[in-house]
């Protein structure tokens, strides 16, 4: 066993945490949500240019060959600095399955073009029945030729708008088993008969409705074996889910520190609010899910990473981390009072967020069901 | 980061594993594993020094103390593995006040005579101990308390009362903190003593659980003659010792695993038992409260692992930490021994309030029991309270609340 990060890993972190803190101060995360595309052109390209696109890449394909945990740190600090940007998107839900699912010629053709700033992907998996299991894929794909047509509407597709691919998770052949039957396809989002649109939603992060209307794509753009896909998607699913733990993670750190050095400098009644012990109790509650949440995160990625079987850890970890992040910035916004509720204040950045994320990829209740499934119940 | 048990490691815990399997087979019927199941009746006191004495005969019951003294210099991350194995089979044994307590403390600031005359009957399993600590007027705050010791020779005579002292009906010594200078205030003046629990002048009185099991005791001193020499530390220093005493950190391990194993048993349950037909564990919401538990024992698991990880390496940032993680780790076992007790009642419905000698008791009862013992969990060394302010103090840099001097004048 060995509990620590290594040097460079802490390096990474530091270097991090400076870049976003200097690049992307709050005042710019505020901007960028109000802006269409939601994302800083100059700064994907400095993030490029600093090799966190291709961070966990090998280096053939323009990477650095860092491990999974080396993703996971970066996202921890993107999380606590909260940074618009289509990284997840790309990086974490498209460029790792292409990498552990892709053909040479497609790993070859996308991966370096991810690597150095110049693709931006999304994942389409989400429909309107907002469910994460392989019953709500609907969007069917059907052969004609060499070609699959896509037709229907996914919905959540984080980034979708900006995006020069589209990973769409698509249904095949319609069986009993739900599991069976979904195929994944590389889609070029200036195909005809693509539109995306942004959604307006609580954390402003661009989330879009992605419709396709007789979308043709060459058979070459298939990744992965047809109607096998939901393994791709499983995998991806996990990887995303701790990923997105790690960003909570980073998320409710930020957001404990700050009622902390609010407690330590706001005054009432002639003494710190920090004096008083309900506020203490509200902040030891929220330290005690901050670091109950970063340890079963670190092993579920540790799982995730290694390849291990890992579906009831990755679920325990989403289930409680999510509802940890709430908590924290909950009692984050009530700790500052009136104020943590404006615009203005920055909980709300990280409060508005909470939500987001508990319900993405599954929210607490969907993977507490997935861990009774593992049980045996 | 690396969260694999080494080779060595897997062994130990399958051979403990298959230990404890063994011979908790010996354990008298409707045994639950609680602190009152052990000093309670006299078959749960027995049962437990008779895994004291198999255990010292495996050479594991004080794994973790040196070898000169019994043990094996076991690491805390070996330890940790022990209380999960120990703890999931619901095993007695290790004298927590003895073994966890007192043993660590003797070792780091005791004399070479103590250690020679009191360690190797605790490593052999042969004599137990208890706690006399806390006062009826002085409990979270123990610095308040007024037991008093006047030097007479080469003896203190003690006078005074100590309360909630668990097993101090079946301890044959306790080990005392009192006040040997009454004109120094809180902290100062106290003196910290071993004393046998037969001496003559000490009384012992039963404080029945609401349960009405025995496991707390009120224990009064009426002149009662301790000898100097079982003094530890310097007179008017017995608080370093306590505080010494207390900073022995515990990944409190084997609290997770004991609802790991409950939690197991009322799963099996929940498979077995129809309601309206279908079974418990079909039933969406007990599926939820089920999952939930789970996620906690897991969550708390992973916490142990990171203490444990910390307190390996040492040093004194790391203690801090381990400080805050350790107060973190009571509140969330104890806590979770309480979500868990309250879940269980919720699931058995009715039957949740039926002792295990009816033969309408699921689970042998340890429901019913369960929901009433906890309660003391959160209390005992150091209430949730306590240990929030703790975090407060060494994880969160905020003022000491409770401190005397917490008196100051106004921020600003």
């Amino acid at each position: 066993m060995n509990l620590d990060f290594t040097e460079e890993q802490e390096m990474l972190r530091t270097s991090a945490r400076d870049f976003l803190s200097t690049e992307c101060p709050k005042t710019a995360v505020r901007e960028l949500e109000e802006s269409e595309e939601g994302y800083s052109k100059e700064m994907w390209k400095k993030m490029a240019d600093l090799g966190w696109m291709g961070l966990v890449l090998p280096e053939e394909y323009g990477g650095t060959g860092g491990e999974f945990m080396d993703l996971i740190i970066l996202l921890e600090e993107m999380g606590r600095n909260i940074l618009p940007s289509p990284f997840f998107s790309t990086v974490v839900l498209c460029s790792l399955p292409i990498l552990e699912y892709g053909t040479e010629e497609q790993k070859k053709e996308f991966l370096p073009k991810i690597a150095n700033g110049e693709m931006i992907m999304s994942l389409a998996l989400a429909e309107p029945s907002a469910i994460y299991n392989a019953s709500g894929i609907k969007v069917k794909a059907s052969l004609q030729g060499d070609e699959y047509v896509i037709n229907g509407t996914k919905l959540f597709a984080h980034d979708a708008h900006i995006a020069d691919y589209l990973l769409v998770v698509t249904r095949t052949t319609e069986g009993a088993n739900p599991q069976e039957g979904i195929t994944l396809l590389l889609v070029d989002a200036k195909s005809p008969g693509v539109t995306s649109s942004v959604v307006p939603t609580a954390a402003l992060d661009k989330q879009c409705e992605v419709i396709f209307e007789d979308v043709k794509v060459p058979r070459k753009n298939m990744l992965g074996a047809p109607n096998q896909g939901w393994g791709i998607v499983k995998r991806l699913l996990e990887q995303a889910t701790v990923a997105k733990c790690a960003e909570m993670l980073g998320g409710g750190q930020a957001a404990l520190e700050m009622s902390n050095s609010y407690a330590k400098e706001r005054v009432q009644y002639g003494r710190l609010i920090g004096d008083f012990q309900t506020i203490q109790n509200y902040l030891a509650n929220m330290w005690i899910d901050m670091e109950t949440s970063r340890n079963i995160t670190y092993e579920a990625v540790w799982m995730v990473g290694e390849k291990l079987p890992c579906t009831e850890e990755v679920s325990i970890a989403k289930a409680w981390v999510s509802e940890a992040f709430k908590f924290i910035t909950e009692r984050g916004v009530q700790i500052h009072g009136a104020i943590g509720m404006t615009r203005d204040h920055d909980m709300g950045l990280y409060y508005r967020r909470a939500w987001a994320w508990d319900v993405l990829f599954g929210d607490a209740d969907f993977h507490k069901e997935v861990v009774a499934q593992q049980l045996g119940l | 980061m690396d969260f694999s048990l080494t080779p060595e490691q897997e062994r130990l815990r399958k051979e403990f594993d298959d230990f404890f399997k063994e011979e908790m087979k010996n354990a008298p019927p409707g045994w639950g594993g609680s602190l009152e199941d052990m000093y309670s009746a006299d078959e749960g006191w027995e049962f437990h020094r008779y895994m004291a004495r198999k255990l010292a005969e495996k050479g594991w019951l004080v794994r973790a103390w040196p070898k000169e003294y019994g043990g094996q210099d076991a690491s805390i991350m070996e330890q940790v593995i022990f209380g999960e194995v120990s703890a999931y089979h619901k095993s007695p044994g290790v004298d927590v006040f003895g073994i966890g307590l007192l043993g660590p403390t003797l070792l780091a600031v005791g004399s070479e005579e103590h250690k020679k005359e009191y360690l190797p009957p605790i490593a052999r399993g042969e004599t137990m101990w208890c706690q006399l600590w806390s006062e009826p007027n002085a409990g979270s705050d123990l610095a308040a308390l007024a037991t008093r010791a006047v030097r007479e020779g080469d003896y203190y005579v003690v006078n005074g009362q100590k309360t909630w002292s668990s097993g101090a009906h079946r301890g044959d010594w306790g080990f005392a903190i009192v006040r040997t200078d009454p004109e120094q205030k809180r902290s100062r003046g106290l003196s910290f003593l071993l004393l046998d629990m037969k001496a003559p002048g000490v009384t012992v009185r039963p404080l029945l659980g609401m349960d009405k099991t025995h496991l707390f005791n009120e224990v009064y001193f009426d002149n009662v003659r301790v000898p100097v020499k079982n003094r530890v530390g310097e007179e008017g220093k017995g608080w370093d010792v306590t505080k010494a005493m207390m900073n022995f950190e515990r990944t409190n391990v084997g609290m997770i695993f004991t609802v790991k194993r409950g939690l197991e048993d009322l799963i099996e349950f929940c498979k077995e038992t129809k309601r309206n037909g279908e079974p418990l564990a079909k039933n969406p919401l007990i599926r939820n409260k089920l999952a939930q538990i789970a996620v906690e024992v897991e969550v708390g698991i992973a916490l142990a692992y990171r203490i444990a990880w910390i307190q390996e390496k040492g040093g004194p940032a790391a203690m801090v930490e381990a400080g805050a993680l350790a107060a973190a780790s009571k509140v969330y076992g104890t806590e979770l021994n309480q979500r868990f007790s309250y879940v269980g009642h919720q699931i058995l419905g009715p039957y949740g309030q039926v002792k295990k000698e009816s033969k309408w008791a699921p689970l042998q009862g340890t429901i019913e029991s369960g929901f009433q013992q906890v309660q003391g969990m959160c209390i005992a060394m150091g209430t949730s309270e306590v240990q929030r302010n703790t975090i407060a103090w060494l994880g969160l840099g905020l003022p000491r609340s409770w401190d005397e001097v917490f008196k100051r004048p106004m921020a600003k």
